[in-house]
């Protein structure tokens, strides 16, 4: 009971839709309010992705050379084919918001599907460029092999590049490289992964009709986070593979 | 009306708690482990924290009788080194961090904008499993050997150099921290997004700002501070190098990543902290904060600017010259904010009218420890005397004036004075007033002696220390004991008085905010009705006027 | 006073009569640091008084029975402004004050006398130019300025003189350094301040300031025959630094003679002077620092030489006046036929490298 007479009745007089929760006055709040969560949220990523670019940007500067010839490592078919591939995925996550505004069932389950495919897909292709990685002691820790870079002629890639054999103290510091590759793209990949398990309970969420009765929050809120790692991958391609290519 | 006190209870023969509210709502443990109602997640959380303080407590009560006689004479120094460590572990992830914002805020923010729950009560219960699986990987940890790098986890020592488990205490840490992310994350998007019609930014109470600047923090801050245990992780397993500096990698570049959670996750302790003392020395003068506007601001300046000033942890070690000059300048700036609220609240004393019950007498202890504590913050931020106070016991003493003297101070103070709205009943008044003089008396006498310890040059983390600081020490460990007797207190007193405290009623202490305008303990959704708020905060007399009206009614109803 | 226990009574007395509340002042900075900190505490007692007094006396005169009624009153921007701006006057000033300290500390002088400082777990080894070692010790004379140049083997340490109001971090990987003056005789006490794992607390050690006789006796006493600079110009041979830094014409490493504290030009473009932390970084990461004009051959000594190796190869090459010793340790390890005139012959270079390689290809 209420002591002030301040507090006036709430209009009660319009019916809640069904998803809307109690604690919310209107589904206008409901949706502004988890909405603008989901923002905060993708901002605290910005923050943990944050921390490992700027190693990269310090370490970048101070070992350049090794930071070149390892890059060079990187198969940039691959990595193009990835971007190709998350860059669709996005779409048919954008289509898939769209088809669940539009309430179409069909075209929401197929568009999911095809971000789940395309996810898996790119999965797919990074475990392809870890292997190799492992195969050629590119993983750091007590296996890792500097002969790629003190002797180039005896790796493709280097020879490729056109490698100049790097100074041992130099060469070292590929190790720095690869720790922040494996870092920052097996925190994409992790981030990837719990997307598609996401995207597995939306798929079959979605065949029961869940998110074309109107409220569509949760697949636009999915649609923000895989965006996000979209874009996370938009900056980890060009700083890993592309920006030393040709030098 | 000139009784000591504002206290104004129903009368305790006809007074009843009222028969639905949150607690009686539902019965059985499910009804709680399941719950989304942030009143009682808030309970939850105060159970568990108090839980996390005790053991924090007890190693620190350990750590004190280590250091009662110069040699390492009661445990090994390996083991000394655990208990601190887990000491300072579980006091700042289990207990600091959590304890104003996750208890008193979660129960008070909704209520103090005039919402029914915060605006994401899943992910706020979410917050407490986290924080409880976080809490029990720490007890894991204590279970099977400890840690013993200290909490600030300085590479290449925990990465390369100890046997002990970082891991799992990382992992701890990771996740509490996640916890305390989403718990942020909640604050701010409830405070934007669910105020009642009327509740303007600047009608907010200023707890309900500090806790939004501290949410600010928390969720800009944490996830740095994951990322470096993330690679602390990975160092220690596989080797990756990024803070070896035998492979090429930086380790003073961990402690940039750490500092720049671990400096702001100092204001994310005490900015929750700041909010309770202005609603209570609000409370008790009867008045309206002074300067409203430049409390509230100064909460906004200290979170801002706190993101600047992490260097300041690091002047001795062989960063350039001159950025020290920079983030000196930031540290002065940054002590400012601080200084503007001490007056403030001093001058909403004057011209008030004052009583002194218990939460007033820990707000004072507050201000006085607190301003100790800020003023030796300036001779660690002055480049100069930092050399020479740094990693000493000066260090120690600074900052347990500010969080345990400044926040433990403040918690105690906000658990007294919310007591009676969360539980519905008064906490013994003499007995507590008792406590809060013992602890603070208990507490200047164990960290004072600390300060000349530091200028003395005694070290931190020492288990064993050369002779001629044992009179020092010796007081410190015998305010120890006075300070543990003045935090067993309440534990007793307040679980006491759940069953034989007298019935607070929905207002005892006169209080303005809209939380004391609901019965005690408050119903599930909050507020019958959603309230239209149309005065300021800590308006006295718009709350005389309610009294009256409310009298005439009864009496125009009896008539 | 025997009813009080016998224990107690001793401890108090000996206590009381010997109680500090700041360490001696032994050095030339000690005396300007404790005037800030004076200042500071002085401010501070006035601060701290000044919120007492507000709070006692508005609590006496404003409590609920003298002052029935609060009268509400907004605030006031000239207040504001004054707290905001005498604690913001006061704090900058201590900025100023303190970082003229902090950069005298940190600064050394030129004519300071350099002692090296390796740090590990959990002993600190100090290295006197003349080849005097000291463990957990250390040993200065009065009215000369002390460089030390730090560097830690494993974790961080720290190193404190209290009474000296210094201390600086010794880290792994870099040299850092600091500087005193110390002017009491006497014995101090030398911490470790940054936690380092079990012994942290038995990093301890004597600081003893002599008088500069009492200092020459010390150092004639404890030489153990070979000065860091002789040590390092032994090693400079056996790792065969000199087959490329030698000064000849036709030489593939830069003259390192007066190289110290000279500004290099490097291949990379930059203009660096070579103090102690540049010559360390060349010998370990070598491709890093080329001189301009060189190729980047040299091979890298990291794993290869201890810190204290490098110490006594830096502070050879910071005696290096000319080339002269270096031809003459290039003479005696073999390399060269002694007949030959020094460095004409296109082929002696080429002589060296296999030698060189044979020592530092792990």
């Amino acid at each position: 009971m209420s002591d002030s007479s301040t507090l006036v009745q709430a209009d009660h007089a319009h019916e809640h839709p069904p998803y809307q929760r109690h604690h919310f006055e209107t589904m206008q709040q409901q949706v502004d309010a988890t909405g603008f969560a989901m923002w905060l949220f993708l901002l605290t990523e910005i923050m943990f992705f944050g921390g490992m670019f700027t190693a990269y940007l310090i370490y970048r500067n101070w070992y350049y050379p090794a930071f070149v010839a390892a890059s060079h490592q990187l198969n940039i078919f691959w990595g193009s084919l990835n971007t190709l591939i998350l860059i669709s995925s996005s779409f048919t996550m954008a289509m898939g918001v769209w088809s669940a505004q539009m309430r179409k069932q069909g075209t929401l389950v197929l568009c999911l599907v095809l971000t789940f495919i395309l996810g898996l897909g790119f999965l797919g292709i990074k475990t392809i460029e870890y292997k190799e990685k492992f195969e050629k002691h590119h993983v750091p820790g007590a296996h890792y092999s500097l002969n790629s870079f003190l002797n180039p002629d005896s790796d493709k890639e280097a020879k490729d590049a056109g490698d100049k054999p790097l100074p041992l103290d130099m060469a070292r510091h590929t190790e720095i490289y690869f720790s922040l590759y494996f870092a920052m793209t097996g925190m994409h990949a992790l981030h990837m992964i719990i997307g598609i398990c996401l995207l597995g309970y939306m798929i079959f969420r979605a065949r029961q009709g869940a998110y074309t009765t109107g409220h569509v929050s949760f697949v636009e809120y999915f649609g923000l986070y895989w965006h996000f790692v979209d874009i996370v991958w938009i900056f980890l391609f060009p700083l890993l593979y592309l920006i030393s290519r040709h030098q | 009306m000139s009784s000591a006190t504002i206290v104004s209870l129903p009368d305790q023969s006809t007074a009843r708690i009222p028969k639905t509210n949150f607690i009686t709502k539902e019965n059985g443990l499910l009804s709680w482990l399941l719950t989304g109602d942030h009143k009682r997640i808030a309970i939850l959380y105060l159970i568990s924290i108090t839980f996390f303080f005790a053991i924090g407590g007890s190693l620190a009560g350990l750590i004190r009788l280590e250091l009662l006689t110069p040699q390492s004479d009661l445990m090994a120094t390996d083991t000394y080194n655990k208990v601190f460590t887990m000491h300072g572990v579980i006091m700042i992830f289990l207990f600091l961090v959590p304890s104003v914002p996750a208890t008193l805020g979660n129960f008070l923010i909704p209520i103090m904008i005039g919402a029914k729950d915060l605006a994401l009560p899943k992910v706020n219960l979410l917050s407490w499993y986290l924080y409880i699986a976080g809490g029990t990987l720490v007890l894991y940890t204590m279970m099977t050997g400890g840690v013993d790098t200290g909490w600030t986890f300085t590479t290449p020592l925990s990465t390369h150099y100890v046997n002990t488990n970082v891991l799992s205490t990382g992992l701890a840490i990771f996740i509490a921290g996640f916890s305390s992310i989403f718990t942020g994350l909640n604050f701010i998007v409830t405070i934007h997004k669910m105020r009642a019609p009327g509740m303007t930014w600047f009608r907010l109470p200023l707890f309900v700002w500090s806790n939004y600047a501290a949410s600010i923090l928390m969720v800009l801050g944490t996830p740095v501070l994951a990322i470096a245990i993330v690679l602390v992780a990975l160092e220690r397993t596989v080797g990756i190098g990024v803070f070896d500096p035998t492979k090429g990698g930086d380790p003073l570049l961990f402690q940039h990543l750490f500092w720049f959670y671990s400096h702001p996750a100092v204001y994310i302790m005490i900015l929750p902290g700041m909010g309770v003392i202005s609603e209570v020395i609000s409370t008790f003068s009867r008045k309206r904060v002074f300067g409203y506007t430049a409390v509230a601001f100064s909460s906004v300046a200290i979170a801002v600017f706190g993101f600047f000033v992490w260097e300041h942890h690091m002047f001795i070690m062989g960063v350039s010259n001159y950025s020290t000059l920079v983030f000196s300048l930031l540290t002065m700036l940054v002590a400012v904010p601080s200084a503007i609220k001490i007056f403030n609240w001093s001058f909403t004393l004057y011209k008030g009218s004052i009583t002194f019950e218990t939460p007033m007498l820990y707000a004072f202890g507050f201000m006085g420890l607190f301003t100790i504590g800020g003023l030796t913050g300036v001779f660690l931020a002055a480049t100069g005397t930092d050399i020479h106070l740094t990693e000493t016991y000066f260090i120690v003493a600074h900052f347990h004036f500010v969080m345990v003297g400044g926040m433990l101070m403040a918690f105690l103070s906000g658990i007294h004075f919310w007591w009676p709205k969360m539980t519905g009943r008064m906490y013994p008044e003499k007995i507590s007033q008792l406590a809060a003089v013992v602890t603070f008396i208990g507490f200047n006498l164990t960290f004072f002696p600390q300060f000349i310890l530091g200028e003395l040059g005694m070290p931190r983390r020492y288990a064993s220390y050369p002779e001629e600081f044992q009179i020092l020490n010796v007081f410190s460990t015998a305010g120890a004991t006075v300070l543990g007797v003045g935090y067993l207190l309440p534990i007793l007193y307040l679980t006491w008085s759940l069953k034989y405290g007298e019935i607070a009623g929905s207002n005892p202490w006169q209080a303005t905010g809209l939380e004391w305008q609901i019965q005690s303990p408050p119903l599930t959704e909050n507020f019958a009705e959603i309230p239209i708020v149309d005065h300021d905060a800590y308006d006295y007399e718009w709350l005389e006027k309610m009294e009256l009206a409310k009298k005439q009614q009864e009496v125009s109803s009896v008539g | 006073m025997d009813h009080i226990s016998p224990v107690l009574w001793q401890f108090l007395v000996k206590w009381m009569t010997n109680f500090a509340l700041f360490p001696p002042e032994a050095s030339k900075i000690a005396p300007q640091m404790d005037a800030l900190y004076f200042f500071m505490v002085l401010v501070s007692l006035v601060g701290l008084t000044l919120v007492g007094l507000l709070i006692v006396g508005f609590s006496i005169l404003y409590s609920k029975k003298r002052h029935p009624v609060a009268v509400q009153i907004e605030g006031s921007t000239l207040l504001e402004a004054t707290w905001t701006i005498i604690p913001l006057g006061l704090f900058l000033i201590m900025f100023v004050w303190g970082s003229l300290i902090y950069f005298r500390i940190y600064t050394p002088p030129a004519n300071a006398m350099n002692i090296y400082v390796v740090g590990k777990q959990w002993m600190w080894k100090a290295e006197h130019p003349g080849g005097q070692h000291e463990i957990d010790a250390l040993h200065v004379p009065t009215g000369q300025p002390i460089q030390l140049t730090l560097i830690s083997q494993d974790v961080f340490h720290s190193f404190s003189i209290p009474a000296f109001r210094v201390k600086r971090e010794a880290i792994p990987g870099r040299y850092t350094s600091v500087w005193f003056e110390a002017t009491e005789p006497g014995q101090y006490h030398l911490f470790c301040t940054q936690y380092c794992g079990t012994d942290h607390s038995h990093m301890i050690g004597t600081i003893t300031v002599l008088t500069p006789e009492d200092y020459k006796k010390w150092l004639a006493e404890s030489t153990s025959g070979m000065s860091l600079a002789q040590n390092g110009e032994r090693l400079f041979a056996s790792l065969s630094c000199n087959a490329c830094h030698n000064g000849r014409p036709d030489a593939r490493g830069p003259s390192l003679a007066n190289v110290y504290n000279s500004k290099l030009r490097l291949a990379n473009g930059q203009e660096t002077i070579a103090d102690e932390a540049y010559l360390r970084d060349a010998i370990l990461n070598p491709s890093e620092h080329v001189t301009q004009g060189y190729a980047p051959i040299m091979p890298t000594y990291q794993g290869q030489v201890s810190e204290d190796g490098v110490i006594s190869l830096v502070e050879y090459i910071k005696t290096l006046n000319s080339n002269y010793r270096v031809e003459q340790t290039l003479n005696t390890t073999g390399l060269l036929p002694e007949s030959e005139p020094t460095s004409k012959s296109p082929s002696t270079p080429k002589a060296a490298p296999p030698a060189a390689k044979g020592t530092v290809t792990p």
